[in-house]
């Protein structure tokens, strides 16, 4: 219990006397989690448009693939991630691997099928019509797009939460790719996993309170959006 | 034909790889209102969706003041002339006010015109007083006034219908039919309605095309088709009610006299003199006689020749010609004791309030 006690006053002395390296290390998590989840908010709700308003060859195939890709353990991204960016590898042209931005891919492709496949539980719960409704109103292609996310939007706000979720609490995915380099690549979960693992839980229950607090401060923010335009 | 603003040549469209429609011609005549009946699966959507430029025909051609359809922008450009209301209100989920204005933005319309526009139709379908209301807390008779009033702000060149008081309970389906029958005939709206119910069709619609598999088996005035369905199935959908046309010539103390081919028919009701209507005598409420009987309550009695006899089981369908037609059913029994064939001459008899009168707008009566 002292422990726990201990760590939480750490946690609080950490953050009030703005320590260089935990801010750091906190700016980092939350600039590579929002880029991935934005990254994955593009192609995700993208996708999910795609798979809600059209019939093609292949389509539940696909549909098949994103719900599997929900459930993509981070470590097997990780892998992938960690091979095509490796020097020899396809893509090691590009001196990716161990840098945030590998983080920020990796992130990405774990964060794409949680937000599409939540985003096409959405828009399929919206009526059939819907979509013939608004071009029947006049509305060019880029409006009734627009529209029909605009209709989804509550929903839409929690497969990005659920997205944002996956990111700034993965672990597995952000060590092998980044490489947990200290005031480069160190974010808030990789540097958890190494306090524990040197026995420093005060410092890791004070950064574990720290990633715990963002996460809040995120969701809420996007509650505070999603409940606003609730109608009278 | 002359004064058809859409027209419609050698259509067919699949779903799928089916063909569910094929059309050789139709025409929508400027500022009249077409009512395509037909029973459930019959192609009304697929057609109405097609003529609304949301469907792409396999092949044929939809044109409307003469201007094909025949590519996609073309379609596009279509859309922002005409609309469409779908059976459920498929409103958006903000309020009614920016309900009715969303086509508007979506044509670009400006501000002061979404104004009166959204004022006129407010007071139209009665929505005045939830302009500000969420759309999710509306009845569906509330919603779907939303819905065409939405539609009608748009001021379309041609407005389609797709069975919009379907879902609706029977009082509120009756309010609003009057409310859009009264802003179709003031507006001069140009209108296409699907619907399977006849009265809907014969309240709102000047002609009439009845589908079957995707085919139009047959077409005209309502009052027509009605009367003379062109087979046993046309005939079973669209009922055996004996419909006229007539103009009233007098409203006195809510019985009204309609001249119909030049014979006066006495009907309960509310309508001004020289206002055409509809009036429908069901074939089970006109009694036959060979002598005008004296002793007797009904207002109507007229004298006419037997013009066609049709058993159908225990009873026979009789046709009379009138000076107009009359349906009427009579036991085989009582067929055999007035001697019925066709050419017999008969007395046609029915009470005033077996008559059903359809006007096609309500005002006060005069």
């Amino acid at each position: 219990m002292d422990l726990i006690w201990e760590g939480i006053k750490r946690a609080l002395h950490l953050l009030l006397t703005l320590d260089r390296e935990v801010l750091g290390i906190t700016i980092l998590s939350l600039r590579v989690s929002l880029l991935a989840t934005f990254i994955s908010l593009v192609a995700g709700i993208g996708a999910a448009l795609l798979l809600a308003l059209n019939r093609f060859p292949g389509r539940r195939l696909a549909i098949a693939l994103v719900n599997t890709g929900m459930g993509f353990p981070p470590v097997v991204v990780g892998l992938v991630v960690t091979i095509v960016l490796w020097r020899n590898g396809p893509l090691g042209f590009l001196e990716l691997l161990y840098t945030p931005t590998a983080i920020v891919v990796a992130q990405a492709i774990i964060a794409t099928p949680i937000i599409a496949g939540v985003s096409l539980a959405a828009l399929q719960q919206l009526p059939a019509d819907l979509r013939l409704q608004i071009l029947a109103l006049g509305a060019s292609r880029a409006q009734m797009l627009w529209l029909i996310v605009r209709e989804a939007r509550l929903p839409l706000l929690a497969a990005v939460m659920a997205g944002f979720g996956g990111v700034i609490s993965e672990v597995g995915a952000a060590i092998m790719v980044g490489g947990n380099i200290k005031g480069y690549t160190r974010v808030l979960t990789t540097a958890t996993v190494m306090e524990t693992s040197k026995g420093n839980f005060d410092i890791a229950i004070a950064l574990s309170v720290i990633l715990l607090l963002l996460a809040f401060a995120v969701n809420a923010l996007l509650t505070h959006v999603q409940q606003r335009n609730r109608q009278r | 034909m002359s004064g058809e603003i859409l027209t419609v040549r050698d259509l067919v469209v699949h779903r799928g790889n089916v063909p569910v429609l094929a059309l050789p011609a139709l025409g929508v005549r400027a500022g009249s209102v077409l009512a395509l009946v037909g029973p459930n699966g019959s192609g009304k959507t697929t057609l109405l969706q097609t003529l609304a430029g949301l469907l792409e025909p396999r092949s044929g051609v939809v044109a409307l003041a003469g201007e094909p359809l025949d590519s996609r922008g073309a379609r596009a450009a279509y859309r922002k002339r005409v609309t469409l209301v779908f059976q459920e209100p498929l409103l958006f989920d903000t309020t009614v006010r920016a309900n009715v204005e969303s086509g508007l933005k979506l044509r670009r319309l400006g501000a002061a015109d979404r104004a009166a526009r959204l004022a006129d139709v407010a007071r139209r379908f009665g929505i005045a007083h939830l302009l500000d209301r969420s759309a999710r807390k509306l009845s569906g008779g509330e919603a779907q006034r939303t819905s065409l009033a939405r539609a009608f702000a748009l001021k379309p060149e041609i407005l389609f219908l797709d069975e919009p008081f379907s879902a609706l309970d029977a009082p509120t389906r009756e309010a609003l039919i009057d409310d859009l029958a009264r802003t179709l005939q003031e507006t001069r709206t140009t209108a296409v309605l699907a619907t399977h119910d006849q009265l809907e069709a014969m309240r709102l619609a000047d002609t009439m095309a009845v589908l079957r598999e995707g085919r139009i088996v047959q077409s005209g005035r309502v009052a027509e088709v009605i009367n003379h369905p062109a087979d046993e199935l046309v005939a079973a959908f669209v009922g055996m009610e004996t419909v006229l046309e007539g103009i009233v010539t007098s409203c006195v103390r809510g019985v009204l006299t309609v001249t119909v081919a030049g014979r006066d028919v006495q009907a309960l009701g509310e309508a001004r003199p020289g206002e055409t209507v509809l009036f429908g005598v069901r074939p089970e409420n006109v009694t036959l006689a060979l002598e005008p009987g004296r002793d007797t309550s009904a207002r109507n009695s007229f004298r006419g020749a037997v013009v066609r006899l049709a058993p159908r089981g225990p009873i026979l369908k009789v046709d009379i010609d009138c000076g107009f037609f009359l349906t009427a059913i009579v036991t085989v029994r009582s067929a055999e004791d007035l001697a019925l064939q066709p050419g017999r001459e008969v007395v046609a008899s029915f009470k005033a309030t077996a008559v059903h009168v359809i006007r096609r707008f309500p005002p006060a009566c005069g």
